[in-house]
């Protein structure tokens, strides 16, 4: 009893003097500068400015090619997929990616998408690194989500007349997406934070620039110029602010470290909170 | 397909027949060479105890089956007036539940509000018109005797109404698709006595409509709504006769022994 | 996990076409990128196994205590609130507590250790010990939750208290949900990257002295992305090597962990 709670006591606490310290070095150099400014050989005049716009872009061909995967994975191996050796396979395969360190995804996304493919040492090449890392937690969510549904649902549904599509489409997914989209934001947010893949497949750590924007002055407006281009992410630019001597630079990290735990907190605390009003919601 | 109207007799008219029927999950045989029909417009109970494939068996006319893998089933249901086969492999599962509807045992509304639930059935089938939504859910709703309680909550959600009324909503939800046949598997048996008897009153309004297979684990229940009772054993049909004559003047002694409460 | 196999064994054939097998698991020296290159993978294997034996010290104890109190002994209001921040705590990036170990942790053990090096395996280890018990609890806790109450109940019937329930009684019907939460605890600790690549140094050193610095292996394969490697040269090989090995390790534990949870499987 008394250890449980001394045990609980250590993490807390390590945790808030993580906190705590950072904020203590970090919180003077939180200022709209630091989010307006490009990396510097100057710590006080240096920024997170190309480090945030990479994150959001890297995030979002992330999500756009990890969320439709893995849904459709997950309803695919919960719904459609004969009971065989093949799916087991797979089955055991999707447990295992998780206990895969992320490294390793770094790897296989420097050697696949970097060189085979060509995609370069780009946003697009981390995007889908990511998306593969965060892949078996969105198909593990989805399964849970749908699985969570009674089997009476399903056959009340059939019994209407609804093809499997429609039941599909109609009942198992809108009732699992609040099941799904806690998986997803859970799965972002770890990919919000990962540094090693992103580092294995060669991103820079001075980045001076921001992407191509993706939209255009003149026809057809949209460009993806961007998914090619060189970029640098938030806890890449902290590791990279991390292992310089000066002090100075330390700061920055601190603050760097502010903003991204402030991101995956609240990312992981409304997954969080949705779980919890699912919880309380929904009585089948 | 021809038309024809298959009788008895005494001139009574067939909605369905059942020829041969038996049911395999795996190697396991749930039912035996089963024969019966079910008479147009009239209740027939299904009885016996738990176990004897009373479920299974009704669970073939909508091919609930088909839904999961290493079922087999062997023989015919027809249904008519079409004569068709609808457990052949040539027969759509999903064309079979557009024409016959089931009501299962514990209340199974879709977490959508009341007016979804009930037109989904239509939705299915291709029904957009709101005007023809609108009418067919109201009439389903009044057939289903819910209509006064809901008519002004229309759009909440069914998880709100009570454990009966989700039980008439999912009838209403049955009715709307105009069913042939409709189906129902020990409908009350998650109910409390005043909700079952509101739900057991409106299936016997409902016979002059739609022909009805009813599963049922009390007898009581079976002597009070059924014209026609099936009494059911280990997977076989023992006995099947007009329900006063199965509880008055049973031919066979197992039936006798289990209406009488000396078994089962 | 195909592609991702099937990627590292390419890559690293071409390797082990210039370093043989035995050179690499015997040769005591990881130098690929000097002019005297050696290549032997011991000096990394140390590093991780000492970091990763420091963490898995910290983890799985205190894992397994904070899992048995909220399990067991918590009040429910305690275990709501410390549930959701244990879980917040696991979704911390590791850089953070890669800059924690580094400009916290390491300050506060020189002053206890005055001679202890900026780098070192010890306050990685520490850190990252504390990082991964949110997995190790937080699966042990519904390892222990999923034992039936009757099981519980039982016990008490016969007079047991609840520590000796739920040391005799819980734990043991849990097993097979407890192994896999150590099991994972231990991969994660051999794959973790950031908190040993900036708080343990990278150079790669044959140790096992948790006091001084030294490269795991995925703190060289951060090093050398880092650098500028043409694609195709023995350096660029064998970071897949490293990774080969590593995925190698990883997957043993893993495939150890489905026998346990296999094998032990209580039925209820």
């Amino acid at each position: 009893m008394i250890a449980g709670i001394f045990a609980l006591m250590i993490a807390v606490l390590t945790f808030m003097a993580l906190f705590v310290h950072m904020l203590i070095d970090g919180m003077p150099r939180l200022n709209w500068d630091f989010f307006t400014s490009f990396p510097s050989r100057r710590a006080e005049s240096a920024g997170i400015l190309s480090a945030w716009v990479g994150t959001t872009l890297v995030m979002l061909v992330t999500a756009v090619a990890a969320v439709p995967l893995g849904i459709g994975a997950g309803i695919y191996l919960e719904e459609y997929a004969p009971k065989n050796l093949f799916t087991e396979i797979i089955e055991i395969n999707v447990t295992n990616l998780a206990g895969v360190p992320s490294i390793i995804y770094g790897l296989l996304a420097l050697g696949l998408f970097v060189y085979q493919f060509s995609f370069g040492q780009s946003i697009l090449s981390a995007g889908l690194a990511l998306a593969l890392l965060i892949l078996p937690v969105v198909i593990v969510a989805t399964r849970e989500a749908i699985r969570a549904i009674p089997v009476s649902i399903r056959e009340g549904a059939y019994a209407l007349g609804a093809t499997k599509w429609q039941t599909v489409s109609d009942h198992l997914l809108p009732y699992s997406s609040a099941g799904i989209l806690t998986g997803i934001i859970i799965g972002l947010a770890r990919a919000i934070g990962e540094t090693a893949p992103i580092i294995t497949i060669g991103a820079l750590t001075f980045i001076a620039f921001l992407p191509p924007s993706p939209i255009k002055q003149d026809f057809p407006y949209i460009s993806f110029e961007w998914l090619t281009a060189p970029f640098t992410v938030m806890p890449i630019q902290m590791f990279n602010w991390v292992s310089r001597p000066e002090e100075a630079f330390q700061l920055n990290a601190a603050a760097a470290g502010l903003v991204l735990v402030v991101m995956t907190l609240t990312m992981n605390g409304l997954a969080i909170y949705l779980r919890y009003r699912m919880r309380k919601n929904i009585k089948w | 397909m021809q038309n024809h109207t298959e009788q008895d007799a005494g001139g009574r008219i067939f909605k369905s027949e059942v020829k041969n029927l038996s049911f395999y999950y795996g190697e396991f045989n749930a039912l035996k060479s089963i024969n019966m029909v079910l008479h147009d417009k009239k209740i027939t109970a299904l009885i016996g105890p738990s176990g004897c494939g009373k479920s299974t068996f009704l669970r073939c006319f909508n091919r609930m089956h088909d839904l999961y893998s290493g079922n087999r089933y062997e023989g015919e249901i027809i249904l008519y007036p079409d004569d068709v086969n609808i457990l052949a492999h040539n027969v759509d599962p999903i064309e079979v539940r557009m024409r016959i509807s089931m009501v299962f045992q514990k209340p199974n509304p879709f977490p959508k509000s009341i007016y979804e639930n009930v037109a989904y059935g239509l939705r299915v089938r291709g029904i957009k018109q709101r005007a023809i939504l609108d009418e067919k859910v109201e009439s389903a709703l009044r057939n289903s005797a819910l209509w006064d309680e809901v008519k002004d909550r229309l759009h909440d959600l069914a998880f709100n109404l009570s454990g009966g009324q989700q039980q008439r909503l999912c009838i209403a939800r049955a009715l709307a698709t105009d069913p042939e046949i409709l189906l129902f598997d020990e409908p009350t048996s998650a109910l409390d006595p005043i909700a079952t008897a509101s739900i057991e009153e409106l299936i016997t309004d409902l016979k002059s409509k739609v022909t009805i297979l009813i599963v049922t684990h009390n007898m009581q229940q079976a002597a009070r709504v059924s014209d026609y009772t099936a009494y059911m054993y280990l997977g076989e049909l023992i006995e099947f006769n007009v329900t006063d004559t199965i509880f008055i003047k049973p031919k066979n002694k197992q039936t006798e022994d289990y209406i009488t409460g000396r078994f089962g | 996990m195909l592609a991702i196999v099937a990627m590292l064994v390419k890559e690293s054939i071409v390797f082990f076409q210039h370093v043989s097998l035995w050179e690499f698991l015997t040769d005591t020296q990881w130098t690929p990128l000097f002019d005297d290159a050696h290549y032997g993978i011991l000096p990394l294997i140390s590093g991780t196994v000492v970091s990763s034996v420091i963490a898995l010290m910290v983890a799985l104890p205190l894992g397994t205590i904070i899992a048995i109190y909220l399990s067991e002994f918590a009040p429910f209001s305690v275990r709501e609130i410390a549930k959701p921040f244990l879980e917040l705590l696991g979704g911390v990036p590791t850089v953070v507590y890669g800059y924690f170990a580094l400009l916290f942790v390491t300050p506060l053990l020189q002053i206890i250790f005055p001679e202890l090096p900026g780098f070192n395996l010890l306050s990685a280890g520490l850190v990252m010990g504390i990082m991964i018990i949110p997995y190790v609890s937080s699966m042990t806790e519904d390892a222990m939750r999923a034992v039936p109450m009757n099981l519980r109940e039982g016990s008490y019937a016969m007079g047991a208290t609840r520590f000796q329930t739920a040391i005799r009684v819980v734990m043991p019907a849990a097993f097979s949900g407890i192994a896999a939460a150590y099991i994972l605890g231990i991969s994660r600790a051999v794959g973790e990257t950031m908190v040993v690549a900036i708080a343990a140094g990278m150079q790669p050193n044959l140790t096992w002295n948790p006091m001084e610095p030294a490269a795991t292996i995925t703190a060289y394969i951060v090093q050398v992305s880092l650098g500028d490697l043409p694609h195709g040269s023995i350096g660029y090989q064998t970071i897949f090597a490293a990774g080969l090995t590593l995925l190698l390790i990883t997957l043993v534990f893993n495939i150890i962990g489905h026998v346990l949870r296999k094998r032990y499987r209580e039925i209820y």
